[in-house]
């Protein structure tokens, strides 16, 4: 089943990375889509009349939707990691302030022109560090020494608590610096979005991700532990407050990562980790494979959506995401006796 | 001695000193209880050998090893607990959570052997749960999901169980059951228990603790006498002598309730 399933999205993501590539207000055949892709890769040769198909195809199109199947599969596997972490299945990735604290970085780089020197990713920057700034006030505050150390229910509403404190930061800038380019900017990163996505922009986040997932699925058994409780988990030989470090520097710096590119992309993070629970059930040795190549399908097929529906006018990501995910979530809900922490 | 020692310890929380030089040992193979009233320091004591809580002074032994430093890990191989933890967040099937008791032996992301899954299956047959594997656990009943943990503890394999009020919420039935089962198992047991009536007829010895002190420790007749029971718990109660095990029992009467006049 679980190894089916595998190779059932390995596939399919394949396919829809390369379906996603070709359709758009210009489209393009599979065929020719991999033929563009091809050349791109091993510095083949294409006729001289389809030079502006191949740059949108290769430019545009293959770095956004390469962005999307990759975030798509970050945020699901940090969302399953958060919802381990403070062992709460309303969690996401966000839950923690980071994406307030990315817009704060973000619109703080924009006003006062800092940065410079990291040129048009200088916002990206920004926002990644505002990010990581957030992820360590909320550690620092939630921190508590002693038994049972920091406490899930703590870093919950310090998080919580943080995002207001950050919201009111942007608002507050905002005010200061009435400029259009300020609030398009927090709309942006608060919305999310996958157009902002070049080559120059994909290798660090596509690195982070990666390299994010592996390290959470090596710790898959012990976060299976952590949901036992924590005095059942020390007695199991796992150190919780390791764990919890471990697992909140890794989802901070991933989360971190994708803001910066993407913005605050909703919901995947939250109901990804809930469709592959239902469908598969909850050990995160499988969650952790499964719920990045689901997410990663999702994020693409949405991004489609969004860019070609309304085209050339850009659905809103989170318009779309909820559109598709909430049925599929709501049928998967009622068919299955779906149940988390005796709810 | 071989067994489980507490030696001298000493447990502080908040600045208060919960447990105060506790010893008291657990004979190799025997069944130990912990009783006293609330708030008398008998979990924080349960903590420090299943290594939630390091003690302020002393030490637990096992075997004259000191269990209460080293890697977690390398500890949890010898001491499982069955705590008073609710049994999981997660929706597991009930073999994959008893599956979970081996993690200690399992190095990292290796997956359970053909070893682990026959000790897996061994510890759900000897609690009786082998037919509810494939069923998720939190659509258990509570007597279920207590003998699930109690299988996986034992899927730990150790040489010491503690256990934390594992009675709980039990019906009458399933207490005895577990209860029984801690004697069959020959495993060496530490148990924190409230019902003075289970502890007398499972534990080979008792310690009282009252207020964080050892005040009373030894056999069931020894320990629980009409005057300790007024003392540590302030109620009356009668002791009596079991009609077919021959066990110490008390038998209680609400208070102010007025002897039956003699016929």
């Amino acid at each position: 089943m679980f190894i089916r399933c595998t190779v059932g999205l390995g596939v399919a993501l394949v396919a829809s990375v390369v379906l996603a590539i070709g359709l758009g207000p210009a489209p393009v055949s599979p065929a020719d889509t991999l033929r563009y892709l091809g050349a791109a890769l091993t510095g083949g040769t294409i006729r001289l009349d389809e030079v502006a198909t191949y740059e949108i195809v290769w430019q545009l199109r293959t770095p956004r939707v390469l962005l999307a199947a990759v975030v798509g599969a970050g945020l699901s596997a940090v969302g399953a990691g958060v919802q381990a972490l403070v062992r709460n299945p309303l969690a996401d990735p966000f839950v923690l302030g980071i994406s307030s604290g990315a817009a704060v970085g973000a619109v703080s780089v924009l006003v006062t022109g800092a940065l410079a020197v990291a040129g048009i990713y200088a916002l990206s920057v920004g926002a990644f560090a505002g990010a990581l700034v957030a992820a360590a006030l909320v550690h620092v505050t939630a921190r508590r020494r002693g038994p049972g150390g920091t406490s899930p229910l703590r870093l919950v509403l310090t998080g919580v608590a943080m995002a207001y404190a950050f919201q009111a930061a942007m608002a507050l800038l905002i005010y200061l610096v009435p400029q259009g380019e300020a609030t398009a900017t927090v709309l942006y990163w608060t919305l999310g979005g996958f157009g902002a996505a070049t080559w120059g922009s994909l290798p660090l986040v596509v690195v982070v991700v990666l390299a994010g997932i592996t390290a959470l699925r090596l710790r898959a058994r012990d976060m299976d532990v952590l949901a036992l409780g924590d005095e059942t988990a020390a007695s199991s030989g796992v150190d919780t407050a390791r764990l919890r470090r471990e697992l909140f520097v890794l989802t901070s710096v991933m989360t971190g990562a994708m803001v910066a590119v993407s913005g605050a992309i909703g919901f995947v993070g939250l109901i990804v980790p809930h469709l592959v629970r239902m469908v598969t059930g909850a050990v995160h040795a499988r969650v952790l494979v499964l719920a990045p190549l689901v997410g990663a399908v999702l994020a693409v097929w949405v991004d489609l959506l969004s860019r070609t529906v309304v085209a050339p006018r850009e659905l809103p990501l989170g318009v779309v995401t909820a559109l598709v995910g909430v049925p599929v979530f709501v049928v998967l809900l009622r068919r299955r006796g779906y149940v988390f922490g005796g709810v | 001695m071989t067994g489980l020692s507490l030696d001298g310890l000493t447990v502080a929380a908040g600045g208060r000193e919960i447990v105060r030089e506790l010893s008291l040992d657990v004979a190799s193979g025997s069944v130990v209880g912990l009783v006293g009233p609330n708030g008398s320091g008998k979990s924080t004591a349960l903590r420090c050998v299943y290594r939630t809580l390091r003690p302020l002074r002393g030490t637990v032994l096992l075997d004259g090893e000191d269990l209460t430093t080293g890697p977690l890990r390398q500890s949890a191989r010898r001491v499982a607990a069955m705590t008073q933890d609710h049994a999981s967040d997660l929706d597991f099937t009930v073999a994959e959570l008893v599956a979970l008791g081996r993690t200690p032996h399992l190095a990292g992301h290796r997956c359970p052997g053909p070893d682990d899954l026959r000790i897996c299956r061994e510890a759900m047959d000897r609690v009786g749960v082998t037919h509810l594997a494939d069923r998720g656990v939190l659509t258990l009943s509570g007597g279920e999901r207590q003998r699930v943990l109690a299988a996986r503890a034992l899927a730990q394999t150790p040489e010491v169980l503690v256990l934390d009020e594992p009675t709980n919420h039990l019906d009458i039935s399933y207490q005895l059951g577990l209860l029984a089962l801690l004697r069959e198992l020959g495993t060496t047991v530490l148990v924190v228990l409230h019902d003075l009536n289970l502890a007398a007829s499972v534990c080979d010895r008792i310690g009282v603790l009252s207020d964080g002190r050892l005040v009373a420790a030894g056999t069931p007749a020894e320990v629980l006498t009409p005057a300790l029971v007024a003392d540590v718990f302030g109620v009356r109660a009668d002791v009596v002598t079991h009609p077919v095990t021959g066990g110490t029992r008390l038998l209680y009467a609400l208070p102010d309730t007025p002897a039956r006049p003699d016929p």
